[in-house]
């Protein structure tokens, strides 16, 4: 049995198609990553996994109870936390991080190991006492990341969790994740940190409430066919111009320092000599290189007739 | 290049506990300046401090050549402020958030007009004019929010986090439309805890603790750390505490 089981589920807000049909399964035990651009309907699929709202059409099963029918069942053996987790302000952390822990009845024994180990992650150690509105954003984000984290459901949804959280609390953030996936528990986690789809299991993206591509994130990565490189020079932006032009890419992006260049066809070396040359100085390396998930999700955003932003639904973000 | 902000020993307390340490900045016009921390380091309170919302403990600073002690208001009219939760009023419409900004701006009714059109288009948000805010996906929000922040041609910008969440193609588009603004001479000031758009920016600073622990171009960060990219740099010295 798959811990859960999404079967042509669909979703509308008014005349606003959010979900339209999609069919997913998350195997037990599995660390599942769902990414896509704001609106394209991630946030709507893991409200009605966690029984929050009701699909218009298909079946959504967790643990093999019904999302519809079997509410209260499914909320015992769930852990949710969405987007915009309410702390309470005036509580401080150590009694926010109890609070929680006293609702999601953890045993004592455990306590103590999984308070440490979230205030190493968090930093938020020498803070305990300080109230909840005190605390930066990120520090409130790891806060209520923490109290989603005190117990150790069957099934845990996480809603764009690291959102606002510095990169070194991440890399700590993720092996939590990992720790608690070792003691059974099912993970389904939305993120906009593309570094991060890397470290699940299998990913879905979706798009326009639609599932484009889902695998394990290897396998994601080979389906890319095109070549692509990574190019190096004085001024990136005025590379992004020059081979945006030319009439073998398919797309350009930066990446950072550098601009990585998807071909439809593998460029000759008199080519790349062409280039270097029209660049006037400017181009300085290239190189071929495999693709990151970034890579192909910017690829698949570029080519899939997007259009103008105004293309986009208006409806409930996702 | 005229200098936009500058800082001496900029200090804030809370209490006996010092999360602002004896700051010193300077940044010139139509520079981008990123600013860099781990979470509580200090950055939205530098912000704050800047754009005369919250006074300092110590020290000096002027933006656009006001000080933040005895002419904040001056300092409000000259520069726009995206804060990390972009403040726009949910229940009002694209279209409205934008009028009510323009008010508090004092722009008249027929520049409001013109500016609406300008600034919606400038955006990609012309189709979106009567849509409610809370239903925008969060690139729409962002956009609006910034759309709101330089509608008065501020002279500086300060963006708290303007990217936080936004999916890796609405955030590049977000990059451009900062680049595009600063090419036109507008200072940008900004945090993210996006390692490769730190590389977008001219200069960027990292903050623990309060302190200002680093300060140079990206270019000149890696190649003193010996690193291939600011995020190791990053980890470099935030990550050994
Ligand atoms: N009103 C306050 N009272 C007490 N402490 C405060 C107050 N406001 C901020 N602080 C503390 O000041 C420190 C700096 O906070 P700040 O919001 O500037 O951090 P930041 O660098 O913006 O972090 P983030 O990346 O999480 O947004 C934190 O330790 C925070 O808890
Ligand atoms: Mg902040």
């Amino acid at each position: 049995m798959n811990a859960i089981e999404i079967t042509d589920f669909r979703k509308e807000y008014g005349t606003t198609v959010a979900v339209r049909g999609i069919s997913l399964s998350v195997r037990e035990g599995e660390l599942f990553g769902l990414i896509g651009p704001d609106g394209s309907g991630k946030t709507t699929t893991m409200r009605a996994v966690c029984t929050l709202l009701v699909p218009d059409a298909g079946t959504i099963l967790v643990q093999g109870l019904d999302t519809s029918r079997d509410v209260m069942r499914i909320r015992a053996v769930l852990g949710y936390m969405p987007q915009r987790f309410s702390l309470y302000q005036d509580l401080s952390v150590e009694q926010n991080l109890r609070f929680f822990a006293d609702l999601f009845r953890v045993p004592p024994a455990e306590r103590l190991e999984r308070e440490e180990q979230l205030y190493r992650f968090s930093r938020l150690s020498e803070f305990k006492k300080r109230k909840a509105a005190a605390l930066s954003g990120g520090m409130k984000q790891k806060l209520a990341l923490s109290c989603a984290l005190v117990h150790t459901p069957r099934v845990l949804v996480l809603d764009e969790p690291t959102t606002g959280v510095d990169p070194v609390s991440r890399r700590e953030f993720w092996d939590i994740l990992r720790s608690i996936q070792k003691q059974g528990t099912t993970i389904l986690v939305s993120t906009a940190y593309l570094d991060e789809a890397d470290r699940c299991d299998r990913v879905a993206l979706m798009y326009r409430g639609r599932v484009v591509v889902s695998g394990a994130p290897s396998s994601v990565r080979e389906g890319f066919s095109y070549p692509l490189y990574r190019l190096k020079g004085k001024d990136v932006r005025a590379l992004q111009a020059q081979f945006a032009a030319a009439a073998e890419t398919r797309t350009t992006q930066l990446f950072g320092d550098a601009l990585h260049v998807v071909f439809n066809v593998e460029p000759s070396e008199s080519r790349w000599a062409e280039w270097r040359a029209t660049s006037a100085g400017n181009l300085e390396t290239w190189g071929r290189q495999p693709p990151s998930i970034e890579d192909v999700f910017m690829d698949l955003m570029s080519t899939q007739d997007e259009g103008a932003p105004g293309a986009a639904p208006a409806g409930a973000r996702s | 290049m005229n200098t936009s902000i500058h800082t001496e020993n900029l200090t804030r307390k809370f209490g006996e506990f010092v999360a602002v340490d004896r700051v010193n900045i300077s940044v010139g016009s139509g520079e981008i300046f990123g600013f860099l921390g781990p979470n509580g380091a200090g950055k939205t309170t530098v912000i704050r401090m800047l754009c005369g919302l919250l006074k300092p403990t110590a020290g000096k600073a002027t933006v656009a050549g006001f000080d933040v002690y005895t002419q904040s208001e001056l300092i409000k009219q000259n520069i726009g402020y995206m804060s990390q939760k972009f403040s726009l009023y949910d229940d009002l419409s694209v279209g409205e958030n934008f009028e009510f900004y323009a008010g508090v701006y004092g722009l008249g009714a027929g520049e409001i007009a013109e500016k609406r059109r300008e600034i919606l288009g400038r955006f990609g948000l012309e189709a979106y004019g009567s849509a409610v805010t809370r239903d925008l996906p969060l690139g729409f929000k962002q956009r609006l929010a910034l759309g709101c922040a330089v509608l008065h041609e501020p002279r500086i910008l300060f963006l708290d986090e303007p990217t936080s969440g936004v999916d890796p193609k609405a955030r590049r588009e977000f990059w451009k439309t900062i680049h595009d603004t600063a090419a036109g001479g507008t200072t940008v000031f900004v945090t993210t805890h996006y390692m490769e758009e730190a590389e977008y920016c001219h200069r960027v600073s990292i903050i623990d603790g309060g302190v200002i622990v680093a300060l140079d171009t990206p270019g000149r960060l890696k190649e003193s750390h010996g690193k291939e990219s600011v995020q190791d740099v990053f980890v470099d010295i935030v990550g050994s505490d």
